[in-house]
């Protein structure tokens, strides 16, 4: 049993909730990029927290070779099977031979498209995540590729899942530190600050425009910073000193410093802002 | 440095860094690995990773603070077990060689003898997969990172950046210094471990340029 790929206009990528523990090899985690949305395709359709599921930009066209079932969530879009439209957040039957459209995202950037009984893909590291900057795991979803899907018992019926995704502006909590001490006012200037989204940003960080930060305080040995671990959702300042929120593919370690991080429970709102969103941070309370 | 009798007093600073992970910032590399040895296997710990002087450790940070109040200070490590040293033919024919030469106020030979002169180890990794920062050399061979970074490095240079020599496992955007190349393959999936070059290794580079392989 399989999806085919019949088109895929922007990025598909597939995900699962990443590779942690290789950090000695100079890999990082990777893993879905909306964990918000992943959550909810996986109650959807009784999924394993280690699913794996497709993440796109949208406009992709799948046909099933068997009947599936399927789900949509993340950011909303328009879905049809066969051209009738269907709705996102819910649980879709699938005939064989059907063929499932996503299209472009109305608000936010990544829809996630999964299926009962999860993606099958060739594990690296044991992970099926595609990380676009280490070039680890599975490739692109491309046209006429064949994903295979494994068996699955029809999942017991769910109400609908409302999108957490509804554009407009988004004030995103942080964490001062580590680094904030190398500027004499901390996070005051970030915080006073509204941003926008880049539209250079990707999966390896969100870059963000405004107001340039003072450049750090030098180090006392006046040397340059070593570089240290980062995790997703850092807020590094890079020399021309604006943000870059990491994202899920960044590197093990850094050179930039970081002056606070973004806490969990909102990297899912970052992760589904568009270029020119206006983003705001606020110090978690 | 003071190691051994008065590594009592060099307790890590231990830095916020969101709230599923903190950072500890200690007092030398050699402290670095010995706290992430000593803190990896606790239950708190979800997963760690090593910088030049810090540890990553992921977890609840509360659980985290008060684990690390309640362990002893680890004596400092400066060797990582099973270290073979590894042996890395270079054609030293690199781009920014001469500007190295320029920088450090040697000649190009005499930076590839210094290059060559002494082994290397990996102090930690990052960057890309397989990509070690090798520390220890000839401290002479200290430059900073190039201003702006090259769009395009290719898989196997040799290069030196900010007091460290590493070797780019893949063609990849860097902002070292290019001094030389290896046909050595630094990253390999059918290999356990994939990455040739892992904390603690010992590094000798040979030089090559003379066309001579083995």
């Amino acid at each position: 049993m399989s999806l085919i790929v019949e088109t895929c206009a922007t990025l598909a990528l597939i995900q699962d909730r990443g590779r942690y523990g290789h950090s000695h090899l100079g890999v990082g985690p990777s893993g879905h990029v909306d964990s918000q949305a992943a959550a909810d395709a996986r109650r959807l359709l009784d999924l394993a927290d280690d699913a794996a599921l497709i993440e796109t930009l949208g406009d992709l066209n799948l046909r099933a070779t068997r009947a599936v079932t399927m789900a949509v969530t993340g950011a909303p879009a328009p879905i049809e099977i066969d051209g009738v439209p269907v709705a996102h957040g819910r649980i879709l039957r699938v005939a064989a031979g059907s063929c499932v459209h996503v299209g472009r995202p109305i608000v936010g950037l990544w829809v996630v498209v999964a299926v009962a009984g999860g993606l099958h893909a060739r594990p690296v590291l044991g992970s099926r995540s595609t990380d676009t900057l280490a070039g680890l795991g599975p490739a692109p979803l491309a046209a006429g590729q064949s994903v295979p899907v494994g068996p699955a018992p029809v999942p017991k019926p769910r109400a609908d899942v409302p999108s957490h995704v509804t554009g407009g502006d988004v004030r995103i909590r942080i964490v001062p530190g580590p680094r904030d001490d190398r500027w004499p006012r901390g996070v005051t200037d970030l915080l006073a600050a509204t941003w926008r989204v880049d539209p250079r940003s990707d999966r390896v960080g969100t870059r963000l425009d405004g107001p340039t930060l003072p450049p750090p305080t030098p180090l006392p040995s006046g040397t340059e910073p070593a570089s240290e671990p980062v995790v997703r959702g850092s807020i590094q300042i890079t020399t021309a000193g604006l943000p870059v929120v990491l994202g899920p593919d960044h590197p093990v370690t850094g050179g930039y410093p970081v002056i606070a991080v973004v806490i969990t429970d909102d990297l899912p709102l970052l992760a589904q802002a568009r270029p020119g969103t206006v983003v705001r941070f606020t110090l978690q309370r | 440095m003071t190691e051994g009798l008065f590594h009592e007093a060099a307790r890590p600073r231990l830095l916020a860094c969101g709230d599923a992970a903190v950072l500890l910032e200690c007092a030398s590399a050699e402290s670095a690995r010995a706290w992430q040895d000593a803190l990896s296997e606790a239950p708190e710990v979800i997963d760690t990773a090593l910088g030049a002087t810090t540890v990553l450790l992921r977890g609840d940070p509360g659980a985290l603070r008060q684990r690390l109040r309640a362990t002893p200070t680890p004596p400092p490590r400066a060797i990582a077990p099973a270290a073979d040293t590894v042996v890395i033919p270079v054609h030293y024919d690199g781009p920014d060689l001469a500007e190295v030469a320029d920088a450090t106020g040697l000649s190009v030979s005499e930076v590839i003898a210094a290059h060559t002169g002494q082994p290397w180890r990996v102090a930690f990794a990052g960057f890309a997969p397989g990509f070690g920062y090798l520390s220890g050399g000839d401290p002479r061979l200290t430059v900073p990172r190039r201003p702006t970074p090259r769009a395009a490095v290719p898989a196997g240079a040799v290069a030196l950046g900010g007091g460290y020599t590493g070797i780019y496992p893949r063609p990849s955007p860097g902002g070292w210094h290019l001094i030389g190349r290896t046909d050595i393959v630094l990253w390999d999936l059918d290999r356990d471990p994939p990455a040739l070059l892992l904390p603690g290794t010992e590094v000798r580079f040979v030089d090559r340029s003379g066309g001579v392989e083995r």
